[in-house]
């Protein structure tokens, strides 16, 4: 365990230099938009004299290395600044919309791991057969259909024609109130409230988005397995075991398909990442108030603050997903071990 | 905001029904409860704070009171319309105009707070010190109506105000019913103000402190507005629906399926297509902007455009029936095709041209360019619904007499900054309105020099002159028609901005009734009720 602990803190430690790296281009990019805020925070009818009273407001009328050393002990202070768009504080709006994000994309993300793996493991089991084919038909689906179309169709089939899913209104429909604040997930907050009634009511809205980008997500996944899998049963190994007469469950499970996650959990990460940064058009559909919608409109109206924030947040939780990736190579695969790295 | 989980549950005895009812069908809201969805969020409860989007406008005027309002009148397309030419009490019970135009005093009503203290003259004079004093728009807009210091505003007693122009304008009194002065409750506020922060921007960002027909209890950012309604009201009758969710939807398609559904009420500010395509099915109210034109605007800097014949080239070969019915799905009023002669002062108003392309291909061999030549035709992505078939249509026109163009589309912020700031695109489409109706009030923004939607670099001398002359002149002096006319007929001849069609507001409605149209093009809820009652 120490010997993990130390690479752990190794890991993170080199992730310093990184984080600063990011904090720099982000302020240096988001500068270099061609956009200018004062312009667009002047309202409807604006002057040249109103224009620059907004500049002095928002502080842009300073030097660049002189606003970024404000900004730097602004962070040093924990303070991501305000969102002049949102009119909210940047580290309180990701703390409410980056959960917002991760619960939709883990329970997406849950689901589809659910299906593909196993479909994936059989796929390879039976090359050829019935469930290889549907396995083939479910990824080419999944690739093939844009997310905003699948919402776009999952609404119009569950909510519009049937009215078996509740309105898309985002994470709770309107009649409910966001459970208490603890960890953002609203799953995990309201079971820990002991409130059955809104715990179901969010799982309701979670599940047309859920679904959407878990077909989004079950392609690679899928995919994958199947490969891992049939490589990993070819292996010399697998027929070394099966000559030695071992039971073929074990021979599945706990030869082939522990050696056959080391790549699904890469591309789990993988797709993890660009799950979270694509869902902008399911957020949109559903009305999700999540982060990546949120990016995408500061980004437009060039509110420095908050797109330095999100790059920020992105950056840190991407830190830890490596990390976390990295663990659990280890874990599935004992040769990998940590402290060489 | 001091709602918390068990006030909110308690309050609303139509919503405490509800948590055992998965969904809420249009009936089963109650007459009670009204809910909205739009597409626009809301970024503050302060509309003089720097930043404060439009969509926020809707909190100003359904929080807070005026002096005045505009008073009401049958739309064109249905529905009704707020009428500038009549000036109604809100706070104020009556008002006196000097002979010289130059104070306007104001007796107010006896009105209450929601905190149920008195409004106070002196409310009203430190609400407008508010509006001239913290910079950027608010500012801007009241200099319009030549509100500009704050030593122009007099609390003579506790019910009388007083405001002493510099100069006689007939802009003065409609600015005053616009969103910008609306009356806090400044004892209230002084208690949150700082010394850094002496208007109270902080607690007025995330409170509504006035004396409207509705508080604001609850808002999330990102997602929804609770109002409840103020049963002490004095600024009008008072609202039919205790309580209105105006929750953020940004997907069209999404927003449909929700009024169709009946799920909600209203539909505020959906896309032209969707407004033609449900119109069938439930009540549409497509509403004309007052005081608004959609243009293509050539810009005067660059060499081709300072040609006055292709200028008129491009006037003739703009298909317009064809864009109307594109980008607009016939949402809106047509500005094509007039007569010559004018007539009257209605603007926006019909131009002379309409489609010919012989007539365009005439021009164009006249004028210096009989080879044409080639430019690019920027568009706003932000507004891409209507301005993306529209610049693909002229696109395919104009190039049938000889000018090539490339589309080149433009976000957010960088369009704003390209276009009206920097003015430096050759060619493209703009959308300006003004909030104060009147055609001068257009023209100052529109077409003279410098100003901010004269994105086409604009110069006439005359019309320098005659705006300046007209913008605060009574619209009975037996002046003012003549000069609005010569105006008209000069942009028509000079053709900076090619007027396109008048936009449309639209605002579908299933299961309410008392929609009104607003220049400000925000949803005021307090007209509303539900269908039937």
């Amino acid at each position: 365990m120490p010997a993990r602990l130390k690479a752990v803190s190794v890991r993170l430690a080199q992730a310093v230099p990184v984080i600063f790296g990011v904090i720099v281009i982000s302020f240096l990019l988001t500068r270099a938009l061609p956009g200018d805020p004062a312009v667009q925070f002047a309202g409807p009818a604006a002057t040249a004299e109103s224009i620059e009273e907004v500049r002095r407001a928002l502080g842009l009328d300073k030097s660049l290395p002189e606003q970024f050393l404000l900004y730097l002990g602004q962070l040093a202070r924990g303070d991501l600044g305000q969102s002049v768009s949102t009119g909210q504080p940047v580290l309180s709006e990701l703390a409410a919309r980056l959960p917002a994000s991760l619960e939709l994309t883990l329970f997406a993300l849950i689901l589809s791991c659910a299906v593909a793996i196993p479909l994936g493991v059989l796929a390879a089991t039976r090359p050829g057969s019935l469930v290889d084919q549907l396995c083939r038909i479910l990824v080419t689906a999944g690739v093939s259909l844009p997310t905003f179309f699948t919402g776009v169709v999952l609404i119009y089939v569950f909510y519009y024609l049937l009215g078996i899913a509740p309105s898309p209104l985002g994470r709770l429909d309107f009649i409910y109130l966001d459970p208490p604040h603890v960890t953002g997930f609203f799953l995990i907050d309201a079971a820990l409230d002991g409130d059955a009634e809104t715990w179901f009511a969010a799982l309701k809205q979670l599940i047309l988005p859920g679904l959407t980008l878990a077909l989004f997500t079950l392609a690679p996944i899928a995919r994958m397995t199947r490969a891992a899998m049939l490589s990993a049963l070819s292996a010399d190994y697998i027929r070394t075991a099966r000559a030695a007469g071992l039971d073929r469950n074990k021979i599945l499970y706990g030869y082939a398909f522990r050696n056959a996650l080391l790549p699904v959990v890469t591309t789990l990460g993988m797709v993890f990442s660009f799950t979270l940064g694509a869902n902008v058009l399911v957020e949109k559909v559903f009305a999700w108030p999540g982060i990546g919608s949120y990016a995408v409109e500061a980004l437009v109206v060039s509110d420095y603050a908050a797109v330095q924030g999100f790059v920020l947040a992105m950056a840190l939780l991407f830190v830890l997903l490596n990390l976390v990736i990295d663990l659990a190579y280890s874990a599935i695969d004992p040769r990998f071990g940590t402290s060489a790295r | 905001m001091t709602t918390t989980r068990r006030t909110f549950l308690k309050t609303g005895a139509a919503l405490t029904a509800m948590p055992f009812i998965h969904t809420l069908p249009a009936m089963a809201a109650g007459r009670d409860t009204l809910v909205a969805v739009t597409a626009q969020t809301i970024n503050s409860l302060d509309l003089h704070r720097t930043g404060t989007n439009r969509a926020s406008y809707a909190v100003a005027i359904n929080c807070y009171d005026r002096l005045v309002t505009f008073g009401t009148k049958e739309a064109p397309g249905g529905g009704l319309s707020y009428d500038y030419s009549t000036i109604e009490p809100e706070l104020a019970e009556s008002w006196e105009i000097s002979e010289d135009g130059l104070t306007l005093t104001f007796t107010l009503k006896d009105a209450l707070f929601q905190d149920g203290s008195p409004v106070t003259a002196e409310d009203v004079k430190w609400s407008f010190d508010r509006a001239v004093s913290v910079g950027g728009f608010p500012t801007t807009q009241m200099k319009a109506g030549g509100l500009e210091r704050p030593d122009q505003f007099e609390a003579r007693d506790a019910k009388t105000f007083v405001v002493k122009l510099d100069r006689p304008s007939k802009l003065s009194l409609p600015d005053l019913a616009v969103p910008v002065p609306f009356i806090i409750n400044s004892k209230l506020a002084l208690e949150h103000a700082t010394a850094e922060d002496p208007w109270a921007m902080e607690y007025l960002h995330k409170n509504t402190i006035g004396s409207g027909a509705f508080k604001v209890i609850r808002w999330d950012a990102g997602q929804q507005v609770v109002y409840e309604r103020f049963d002490g009201w004095a600024g009008g009758p008072l609202p039919a629906v205790s309580r209105v969710i105006m929750r953020e939807v940004p997907s069209a398609s999404t927003q449909r399926a929700l009024i169709e559904r009946g799920d909600v009420q209203v539909a505020f500010g959906i896309p032209d297509k969707d407004a033609a395509e449900l119109a069938e099915k439930m009540t549409v109210y497509s509403t004309p902007i007052e005081n608004c034109i959609n243009c293509l605007c050539m810009n005067t800097n660059f060499e081709p455009f300072q040609d006055p014949n292709v200028r008129k080239a491009v006037a003739y070969a703009v298909p317009y029936e064809a864009i109307f019915q594109a980008a607009a799905y016939g949402r809106g009023a047509p500005t094509w095709g007039g007569t010559a002669e004018i007539e009257d002062t209605a603007w926006p108003r019909k131009s002379p041209y309409d489609t010919d392309l012989d007539k365009a291909k005439d021009l164009m061999a006249a004028s210096g360019f009989p080879e044409g030549f080639s430019t690019t035709l920027s568009i706003s992505t932000d507004l891409s619904s209507w301005m993306e078939p529209a610049a693909l249509l002229i696109q395919e026109a104009v190039a049938k007499i000889g000018i090539e163009t490339q589309i080149e589309k433009i976000p957010g912020a960088n369009w704003r900054t390209a276009s009206l700031v920097e003015k430096k695109l050759p060619f493209h489409l703009e959308n300006f309105g003004g909030w104060l109706n009147t055609p001068d009030y257009y023209f100052f923004w529109a077409y003279q020099k410098d100003h901010l939607f004269n994105s086409s670099n604009y110069y006439n001398e005359e019309v320098e002159r005659l705006t300046d002359e007209t913008l605060h002149m009574a619209m009975d002096d037996p002046d003012y028609a003549p000069k609005i006319k010569r105006m008209f007929e000069i942009v028509f001849e000079d053709l900076p901005r090619v007027p396109l069609w008048q936009p449309a507001l639209n605002t579908a409605v299933n299961g309410a009734a008392g929609y009104e149209f607003w220049f400000h093009r925000q949803l005021d809820i307090r007209t509303l009720s539900p269908a039937g009652a």
